[in-house]
C-alpha cells in the first residue's frame, strides 16, 4: 500500500495536544484538511470507521461538561475506539488522589489516549510529562479548549473558504476564556484579524500584548466584522462583579436583533454553547440564519475525530520508531 | 562529645594564608585569622604556632553569612524540613546563622515555641538559628501576638511570613509595640484583596498560560501602606523590613523612604534576581513562589538598588516542600523552592559577575547589614566577636546537584545550573561545622 | 527502468476494460464506478466516461478514501505518513454493480480496505474489481476481475503509473 509519487511532505508528530499556541498554521491546516475526510463518516448510513479499533480512550473530566465529552465520546466511537467516562467532579488536589496518581492509575489498565477537561491551567501538560498515553486537551482553566478553537475555524473555513483577512470579534469574558485563547491563537495564525470585546474588568492582564486588537465597544465594531463569536458569560469563574449588572451587561455586550442590523448581511454568528440566551445573545439572533450555532457542534464531532486519529498515528510512528531502534 | 575533645587538645584555630574580607572592618586583604575561646583574637599576620591550622590560600575567609529568611517547618512540617536537617543545609551553604520564619504548624507565637526552635537548634549543633515570632496570634492578622514574652526568649523580629497583615490598623499597633522591645517588624508585603487567588506574576505570561496572575501591585500597596504608618510613627526606635520584594515599584517606594531617612530596610532573594516569570511556561512548579518570578524589568530594578545600596539584606527564603506536593497542577502545588546550598554561588552569578556588587559589597548584604536588622551582634570578624567564619573557594566551578543537598526537600530550580563559587568550610562560634572534603557536594 | 506501457497502449487497455465490463453487464442492473485514490480515481473518471458514452447514459464515478481502513495504521512503516482525504461519493451504492477500480493490484490490501469501507457505505449488488496493471505479489487472496495488463514484475521491483491528470505524463514503468 506504498503510496507512490513520494514527495517531502509535512507530517504530523504530535502525539498530545495540548494547545494551540504551540502549533503551526500548517499543523492546524493539517487537522483541518484531515478533519475533512472525517466528515462524510458522520452522514453515512453507517457511522463508523476502523482506525482505532482496539484503542482505548478515556475521558478524565474533572469538570462538567456534557457537550465536549459527548462529543469526544462520539469522535471516539465514530473511529471504533472504546470509550471510558472517568469524572471526577471534585478535583480538589488537597483530598484524596492527586491528578498524576489517577492517571498512573488509568495507564496501569491500558489507555491509549487520555481526553481531560480540567480547572488548573496546564494540567495537560503536567499529565503529558508523565504517562505514555495520548493526551488531549479538553479545556484546561482558562488556558486552553483547543479543539474548539479548531472546530470554530473549521466551521468559518467551511463557510468563508479561508480566514485570510478576516475580521473577527470575540466577545465577552476574555479574561477567564480559554476559547477566547485557543481561538485567537487559531485565527490569528490561519490570517484572521481578531478584536477582543468587552468591558476592561474582564480583559486579561497585558492583553495588549496579545496578537489582537481590543475594544470596550460592540457597537464600534459589530458593522465591520465577518464573524463574531459570542462568549457564553460563566457566572461560575466570575470573580467579584466585573459588571454591575447581567442587564447592564446585555445592554453594551449582548448581540441583539437591533444590533444585527448594522452588521454586514452575511456575518456569521457563533457561540461556543451552551447559550445564556437573552443575555449574551437574543433568541432571533442565535436561532436565525447567520448562526452556525449548531453546524460547530456538528463540526465539533468531526474535528475531534481528526485530533484523536492524528495523535493516535503519531503515538503509533513513535513507537515503531523506538522499536525500530 | 568529639567536638569536646577537640577543644581540649588546643581551643586555638588558626585560618591561615586567605583573602580576608571584614567590610566593617575596611578589611580586604591576605592576612591570618586567629581564633581562641570561640572568639576572634586577631586579624593580621600571626607569627606564633598553633595547633590547629587551615590553610585558606587561594580561598576568601569572609564573616560567618547569615540568612534572615528561611523556613524550617518544624514543628508540623517534619517530612519536608527538620531545624537539624536545614541547619545541616545551611552551614553547607556558608550560612552560620539564619532566621527562621514562624509560619510553622502551629506558628510561633509565644515564648514556648520560641524556646523549642532554640532547643531543637542546640540539639542540631550546625549553625545559630534564630527565629522570628508572629506578628498576630495564629498569624490571623487580628490580634497582637505576645511580642514581649517572645523576645525576652529570643525572637529577633516579628513577621507573619506567609501572608502580610491586612488590616492597616493592626500593623500600625503592631509597629508601635514592638518599639518597647526594639526588635524589628517584618512585612511579606502582599495585599490579599489584590493578590486574589493568583498563583504566578501577573502579566502575558499568566494570560496565555492560563493562570490566575498576581498583581505586582498587591506587594506594592502593601509597602506603599507600611511606609505610611512608618512615617506616621516618625520618632522612637521603630524598625521596618520589608521581606523579599520583587518589583520595580517596590524598589521606587524604599527609594523614596530611604531618601526621608525613614527606618525602613529590605532584602532580596537569589531567584527574583536570576528567574523570571516566563520560567513557568512549562508549568513547572519548583518556579512556583510568592512572591512570585516577575520580569527582565524588575530584574534591572533590583540589581540597580542592590548597586545603589538601598537593599540590605541578601537572603534565600528557603522553603522547602515534598516533591509529591510539587507534583501537583501549578494552580493547586504550594509556593516556595529551596536555596540554602546554593545562595552563596547564586549570588555570585547574579551580582559579582555581572559587576554590580564586589565582594565586600556582597558580604556587607550577606552577614554585616542582615546582622544589624535582626539586632544580633554577628556579621564582623571584630576581635572578641563569636567566631563565626566562612572559607570561600571563590574559582571553584561546579554544577548544582539537588541530590548532593542535606536539605530533606529537593525543591530547586537550579539543579545541574553550572555555577562559581564553593563553600570549602563553614566556622560556627569557632568550630568547624562544615568542611568540603570531608563532605563533598 | 523499463516503461512497460506507454500512452497509446494506456488508451487501449482502457478501451477493452469497457468493453469488457460493457459486456458483463446484466440486464437491468444500474453499475456506477468507484476508484481508490489516490490514481485509481483518474483510471475511475476515464473508465466512467468511456463507460457513460458507449451505454449512452451517465454512469456515477465516485472516489474512494481508504485511509481509515488501511491495515498498517497501527504498525506504521517509516517514510511517508497516511493523509487522510475525503471520500467523494455522492450517490447511492445500495444494489448497484460496483466497478471498483485501482491503478495496479499488487498485494491485495488496497483492494481489501476499499471493499470494507463500501461495505460501510452501504449494500451494492456486486463489487467487480478493474485494475489497470496487475503484478504479482499478492498477499490476499484477491483476484482482478478486469485486468487491463499483466506485469511480470519482481516483488523487489515497483510497478509506477504516471497519468496526465496528476503526472503530467502518460506511461507504466517498472523500477
Amino acid at each position: 500500500m506504498a503510496e507512490k509519487g513520494k514527495t517531502k511532505e509535512f507530517k504530523w508528530q504530535r502525539k498530545h495536544l495540548l494547545g494551540l499556541r504551540e502549533l503551526t498554521a500548517e499543523e492546524i491546516t493539517y487537522i483541518l484538511d484531515t478533519a475533512q475526510g472525517f466528515e462524510e463518516i458522520s452522514a453515512r448510513a453507517v457511522k463508523k470507521a476502523p482506525p482505532l479499533r482496539g484503542k482505548l480512550v478515556v475521558n478524565l473530566f474533572f469538570e462538567d461538561s456534557t457537550r465536549t465529552r459527548n462529543s469526544f465520546a462520539l469522535a471516539a466511537n465514530r473511529l471504533s475506539a472504546d470509550v471510558v467516562e472517568f469524572t471526577k467532579k471534585d478535583s480538589s488536589v488537597s483530598k484524596g488522589e492527586t491528578l498524576l496518581d489517577t492517571a498512573r492509575n488509568l495507564e496501569a489498565m491500558g489507555i491509549d489516549i487520555v481526553v481531560i477537561r480540567h480547572n488548573a491551567g496546564g494540567a495537560p501538560t503536567l499529565l503529558s510529562k508523565c504517562i505514555n498515553a495520548c493526551v488531549v486537551n479538553a479545556g484546561d482553566g482558562y488556558c486552553e479548549h483547543p479543539t474548539q478553537g479548531l472546530l470554530d475555524v473549521f466551521t468559518i473555513r467551511k463557510r468563508k473558504g479561508s480566514l485570510k483577512g478576516l475580521k473577527i470579534a470575540i466577545v465577552g469574558d476574555i479574561s477567564h476564556s480559554r476559547v477566547a485563547r485557543s481561538d485567537m491563537w487559531a485565527m490569528t495564525k490561519l490570517g484572521a484579524e481578531v478584536t477582543f470585546v468587552g468591558p476592561p474588568t474582564l480583559m486579561p492582564p497585558k492583553v495588549e500584548q496579545l496578537p489582537v486588537k481590543i475594544s470596550y465597544s460592540l457597537d464600534d465594531v459589530i458593522e465591520k466584522v465577518d464573524v463574531i463569536n459570542m462568549l457564553r458569560i460563566q457566572f461560575e469563574r466570575l470573580g467579584g462583579n466585573p459588571f454591575p449588572s447581567v442587564r447592564e451587561y446585555s445592554h453594551y455586550f449582548g448581540l441583539t436583533v437591533e444590533r444585527m442590523k448594522r452588521a454586514k448581511p452575511d456575518i456569521i454568528v457563533m457561540h461556543p454553547g451552551p447559550i445564556n440566551r437573552g443575555l449574551e445573545i437574543e433568541s432571533e439572533v442565535a436561532d436565525g440564519k447567520n448562526s452556525v450555532i449548531l453546524q460547530q457542534v456538528t463540526n465539533g464531532v468531526t474535528v475531534r475525530m481528526a485530533v484523536l486519529f492524528l495523535v493516535n498515528q503519531a503515538a503509533a510512528e513513535k513507537q515503531a520508531e523506538a522499536q525500530n531502534g | 562529645m568529639a567536638n569536646k575533645a577537640k577543644k581540649l587538645m588546643g581551643d586555638e584555630l588558626l585560618i591561615k594564608n586567605g583573602h580576608v574580607i571584614d567590610p566593617a572592618n575596611r578589611i580586604n586583604r591576605k592576612c591570618d585569622v586567629l581564633i581562641a575561646d570561640e572568639k576572634f583574637v586577631e586579624v593580621g599576620r600571626v607569627r606564633k604556632p598553633v595547633a590547629n591550622v587551615i590553610d585558606a590560600t587561594g580561598k576568601l575567609v569572609v564573616p560567618g553569612l547569615i540568612d534572615i529568611h528561611v523556613h524550617f517547618r518544624e514543628p508540623g512540617d517534619e517530612e519536608e524540613e527538620t531545624i537539624a536537617s536545614g541547619s545541616a543545609a545551611a552551614v553547607a551553604g556558608g550560612f552560620t546563622s539564619v532566621v527562621c520564619m514562624p509560619n510553622t504548624t502551629p506558628p510561633i507565637e509565644d515564648e514556648t515555641d520560641v524556646e523549642y526552635v532554640h532547643r531543637k537548634a542546640r540539639k542540631a549543633r550546625k549553625t545559630h538559628v534564630y527565629t522570628m515570632g508572629s506578628i498576630t496570634k495564629g498569624r490571623e492578622g487580628v490580634e497582637l501576638a505576645e511580642m514581649g514574652f517572645m523576645s525576652q526568649a529570643g525572637a529577633v523580629g516579628f513577621t507573619d511570613d506567609g501572608s502580610g497583615v491586612q488590616d492597616a490598623s493592626v500593623m500600625l499597633r503592631a509597629l508601635k509595640y514592638a518599639q518597647m522591645f526594639n526588635v524589628v517588624i517584618a512585612q511579606h508585603c502582599q495585599d490579599d484583596k489584590i493578590a486574589g487567588k493568583g498563583v504566578m506574576n501577573s502579566g502575558y505570561y499568566s494570560t496565555i498560560l492560563g493562570l490566575p496572575g498576581l498583581d505586582p501591585l498587591a506587594e506594592e500597596a502593601m509597602l506603599w501602606r507600611d511606609i505610611q504608618l512608618v512615617k506616621k510613627i516618625k520618632a522612637g526606635t521603630v524598625r521596618y523590613h520589608a521581606q523579599h520584594i520583587s518589583t520595580a515599584g517596590s524598589v521606587e517606594l524604599i527609594r523614596a523612604a530611604k531618601k526621608l531617612g525613614l527606618p525602613v530596610t529590605c532584602e532580596v532573594t537569589p531567584h527574583h534576581l536570576l528567574l523570571t516569570e516566563k520560567c513557568c511556561a512549562e508549568y513547572d512548579t519548583n518556579y512556583k513562589v510568592n512572591p512570585p518570578l516577575r520580569t527582565e524589568k524588575d530584574i534591572e530594578a533590583l540589581k540597580e538598588a542592590i548597586a545603589n545600596g538601598l537593599v540590605d539584606a541578601l537572603v534565600t527564603d528557603h522553603a522547602p516542600h515534598l516533591q509529591s506536593e510539587k507534583e501537583l497542577e501549578f494552580l493547586a502545588a504550594p509556593f516556595g523552592l529551596i536555596g540554602l546550598e546554593c545562595a552563596l554561588p547564586l549570588y555570585i552569578k547574579s551580582l559579582i559577575e555581572p559587576g554590580i556588587l564586589d565582594w565586600p559589597g556582597l558580604i556587607r548584604l550577606m552577614a554585616e547589614k542582615p546582622a544589624k536588622i535582626i539586632g544580633v551582634d554577628k556579621g564582623t570578624m571584630s576581635k572578641g566577636k563569636q567566631a563565626d567564619v566562612t572559607i570561600i573557594d571563590p574559582n571553584a566551578e561546579y554544577k548544582i546537584d539537588v541530590n548532593t543537598f542535606r536539605s530533606k526537600s529537593k525543591n530547586c530550580p537550579y539543579n545541574g545550573w553550572t555555577v562559581k563559587g564553593r563553600v570549602e568550610k563553614t566556622i560556627v562560634g569557632g568550630e568547624i561545622r562544615f568542611s568540603a572534603e570531608s563532605c563533598p557536594p | 527502468m523499463k516503461v512497460l506501457l506507454n500512452a497509446k497502449q494506456i488508451d487501449s487497455i482502457l478501451n477493452k476494460l469497457t468493453s469488457r465490463i460493457i459486456a458483463d453487464i446484466p440486464e437491468g442492473v444500474e453499475i456506477a464506478v468507484i476508484g481508490i485514490r489516490s490514481r485509481g480515481e483518474i483510471v475511475a473518471q476515464r473508465l466512467a466516461k468511456r463507460l457513460s458514452e458507449k451505454i449512452g447514459s451517465d454512469i456515477p464515478c465516485g472516489t474512494l478514501d481508504i485511509t481509515l481502513y488501511r491495515d498498517d495504521l497501527n504498525s506504521p512503516k517509516s517514510g511517508s505518513q497516511p493523509r487522510v482525504r475525503t471520500t467523494e461519493i455522492t450517490f447511492d451504492i445500495d444494489d448497484k454493480l460496483i466497478i471498483l477500480v485501482d491503478d495496479v493490484l499488487h498485494t491485495g490490501r488496497s483492494a481489501r480496505a476499499a471493499m470494507d469501507a463500501l461495505i460501510d457505505l452501504g449494500r451494492p449488488k456486486a463489487i467487480r474489481l478493474a485494475v489497470l496493471v496487475d503484478r504479482a505479489g499478492r498477499e490476499f487472496p484477491i483476484q482482478a476481475d478486469y485486468a487491463g495488463y499483466k506485469a511480470d514484475a519482481k516483488p523487489e521491483k515497483l510497478v509506477q503509473v504516471f497519468l496526465k491528470e496528476s503526472d503530467n505524463k502518460e506511461q507504466v514503468i517498472v523500477e
